[in-house]
């Protein structure tokens, strides 16, 4: 019985430590960049690479700031020129492809795309940290805290946002 | 003789019965000589007719009349109707539509709004989001010529009223926040080729500032200035951009405006004075030749901007008379400049101000608060007013009978942390976080200014920011509009309420007063809440980002949510 217990706790605490490993995983060798998004790179594999790391969520925050898009979307997601990202509303698709897509190509309303402007890395982190916007990234990653003047709640502690399409094509 | 008196006399009747242009005239006074409607009646001011346009974005036009035509355009997709007065019932005599690039949208600063068309000569001249000018045939509405100036790929966008004087089409073009350099230029009113094109930075030869040019004070004089005072090649991305409000004097041939904020936000990665943001020339409308300059918040730091209304007026001032400009600043203080010269002959402050102490009346310095300057990764907190300023596009009423300036405004405040960021073309080029608040006194206030005694005659508060123009008429009413969806008519004299009309959505537009065909006195204005401060409305818009819309989310919170509300003509008329 003691020995079953032991045997459970070990299998749990393995678990627990593969995950942190995937939260804390740092990723030196990208790939390819500007590698053509196709079907085959947009599997779960591929999304929870991003999504689960922290230190990818961290980097997209910080790329958030430094490629502008808190000019057009707000500082913490809330919207200007751009449309709110932490609400429920997408215009294009809240999934990590769609996001991908948006921020690669550009959508035909004023987003500017970046691919071949920034590394295909970075367009990942991107993407994943704009869905942590809304509570849709794992919270154990999103980002907790601003090092500039707070706008919202934190990434971290933010409750998803369900997901819907926008009624209004913009 | 007498047939040439009487063309002369209509010709004059038909001016004061006519709104031709949205500030109704160059000099930008927004009154009316009408006075059927006065103190004693408005309050049987009855609701005449109305026509919805259709669109759901903030609605800053004017409405324009001449004759027997009423002339709207639409907030993009800028649909430009022409509505027949001569009949009951506003039926449309015809639709243009200019179909302007969808891109538009998503590069415009602060919502996709229109300041209106101009109607002159016959011809319509209407600007359109995606930077097109576009002059269409007055009775038909039939397309004469079309003038492009940028792809709003590169973040341009052009939301300002044109000014049509001496057969040139004056315009500006908007995108400060892109990092777009700023110009004013003219077009022939007949072909639409462009006649001239100053620009707001860079190389004097660029800026057309050659031997007419006479700065007052010594800081406005030198050469290439719109080089000098940045750091190596800013210039090129500096803003100055020309969205606000154009005026004419035509008895000096002069044209007025001023010139938007420097970019980007981040103050210290250009420092200098960054010509010729920020400030006001005064240009020949004949060659664009800058005749002066005054730089009204050098280095602007908060985005105060000055591209808010200047009313040509001439004032009995206690050294004697003046032609004087009248002009009411984001940055917090009334101006009255000598407009021969551009003296400023007083800058007083009609808001709370915490951002500069005064203005030096020798040198025309602005003296800056040394505790309000801005410094990267700092937070900065109750900078006042707000970088929508005391004052934003909202333009003011001047009445020659009351001698007031009618200022619709707002007090706000915000904290701000700039930090350092990149020119990357297309995408805004600011650096900053903001989040607005409110002042010590309520959001929202219209201050009836005296120019001459340098302060309030009377204020009256209101809960939102007073976001829409001012109406002033010969029956010494004042027309304005709030942003909870009240139209009001006030005593021009007192401030005394007389009259309110609830229209459903909020109001940021225009208020106008013209003489029907019937030869009645009505008042218009186009509902449709929007604009910078109104596009917390939008769904688009989350305010749980404190920084949302430019940080104005975080003082709109409060603001009813009138998604469905579309944009609706009211016409209003006594029984």
């Amino acid at each position: 019985m003691y020995s079953r217990f032991l045997e459970a706790c070990i299998v749990v605490a393995a678990a627990l430590l593969l995950a942190a490993c995937e939260r804390e995983k740092r990723e030196f060798d990208p790939g390819v960049e500007g590698a053509r998004l196709d079907k085959s790179m947009l599997g779960v594999d591929r999304m929870e690479r991003y999504e689960r790391n922290a230190h990818a969520l961290a980097t997209g925050k910080r790329l958030w700031t430094w490629y502008n898009c808190t000019g057009c979307h707000g500082n913490g997601g809330g919207g200007g020129p751009g449309p709110a990202l932490m609400d429920r509303q997408w215009i294009y698709g809240w999934d990590s492809a769609s996001i991908y897509k948006s921020i690669a190509d550009g959508r035909a309303n004023g987003m500017p795309g970046f691919r071949g402007r920034i590394p295909e890395d970075q367009l990942w982190q991107l993407t994943v940290y704009v869905r942590s916007l809304s509570g849709l990234a794992p919270q154990d990653g999103a980002p907790n805290r601003d090092d500039a003047l707070l706008t919202r709640t934190p990434e971290s502690f933010f409750d998803p946002q369900r997901p819907e399409a926008a009624t209004e094509q913009r | 003789m007498i047939g040439l008196v009487a063309v002369v006399g209509v010709c004059a009747a038909q001016r004061d019965d006519d709104w031709p242009m949205p500030a109704r005239d160059h000099a930008n006074t927004r009154y009316a000589s009408l006075a059927e409607i006065d103190t004693a009646n408005v309050g049987r001011l009855r609701l005449a007719s109305t026509f919805p346009t259709g669109v759901a974005r903030g609605h800053e036009a004017a409405p324009i009349v001449v004759g027997d035509t009423m002339y709207i355009v639409t907030p993009y997709p800028n649909v430009v109707y022409a509505l027949d007065l001569s009949t009951a019932g506003l039926h449309v005599r015809w639709k243009f539509e200019p179909k302007p690039d969808p891109f538009s949208q998503g590069v415009a600063c602060c919502d996709v709004v229109n300041l209106g068309l101009a109607v002159a000569d016959g011809k319509v001249f209407v600007n359109t989001l995606d930077n097109q000018t576009l002059a269409l045939d007055a009775s038909s509405g039939k397309e004469l010529w079309r003038f492009r100036s940028a792809d709003p790929r590169t973040g341009e966008t052009r939301t300002m009223a044109p000014l049509v004087a001496r057969g040139r089409v004056l315009i500006g073009n908007d995108g400060v926040a892109f990092g777009v350099r700023g110009w004013l230029a003219a077009l022939d009113e007949n072909t639409g080729k462009e006649v001239w094109r100053a620009y707001s930075t860079g190389p004097d030869r660029d800026v057309l500032i050659g031997p007419d040019y006479r700065a007052f004070y010594p800081k406005d004089r030198g050469t290439d200035l719109g080089v000098a005072t940045w750091p190596q090649d800013a210039w090129r991305i500096g803003g100055g951009t020309v969205s606000g409000w154009l005026s004419f004097d035509p008895d000096l041939g002069l044209v007025y405006y001023g010139t938007a904020n420097p970019a980007p936000s981040n103050p210290e990665q250009r420092p200098g004075d960054n010509k010729f943001t920020s400030g006001i020339f005064a240009r020949d409308i004949v060659t664009g030749s800058a005749r002066w300059f005054y730089q009204l918040s050098p280095h602007d730091q908060f985005r105060y901007d000055a591209g808010n209304e200047n009313i040509v007026v001439d004032l009995a001032l206690p050294g004697g008379p003046r032609k004087t400009l009248l002009h009411a600043d984001r940055n917090g203080y009334v101006y009255v400049f000598d407009r021969l010269t551009g003296e400023v002959l007083s800058a007083t402050p009609f808001v709370r101000i915490t951002t500069s102490s005064g203005v030096d009346s020798r040198t025309g310095e602005l003296h800056y608060a040394p505790a309000r300057q801005l410094r990267a990764n700092i937070v900065t907190r109750d900078i006042c007013p707000s970088s929508a300023g005391a004052k934003n596009w909202q333009p003011s009423a001047w009445s020659p009978r009351t001698r007031l300036l009618y200022l619709p405004h707002q007090n706000l405040c915000q904290d701000e942390e700039v930090m350092a960021t990149s020119f990357i073309a297309g995408t805004p080029y600011l650096g900053a976080i903001v989040k607005m608040k409110r002042g010590a006194e309520p959001r929202g206030r219209v201050t009836a200014w005296d120019p001459v005694a340098r302060r309030a005659a009377w204020t009256l508060d209101e809960e939102f920011p007073v976001w829409s123009g001012a109406l002033a008429t010969a029956g010494d009413l004042l027309f304005y509009g709030t942003m909870d969806g009240w139209f009001k008519a006030v005593d021009a004299r007192s401030g005394k309420l007389l009259w309110r009309f609830n229209t459903g959505s909020g109001i940021v537009g225009q208020p106008i007063a013209y003489r029907g065909p019937g030869g009645k006195e009505y008042i218009a204005v186009l509902s449709g809440v929007g604009g910078w401060a109104g596009a917390v409305a939008f769904d688009d818009i989350d305010t749980r980002d404190g920084s949302a819309a430019g940080g104005f989310a975080n003082a709109m919170r409060d603001l009813r949510h009138p998604a469905a509300q579309k944009g609706m003509l009211h016409v209003f008329a006594l029984p």
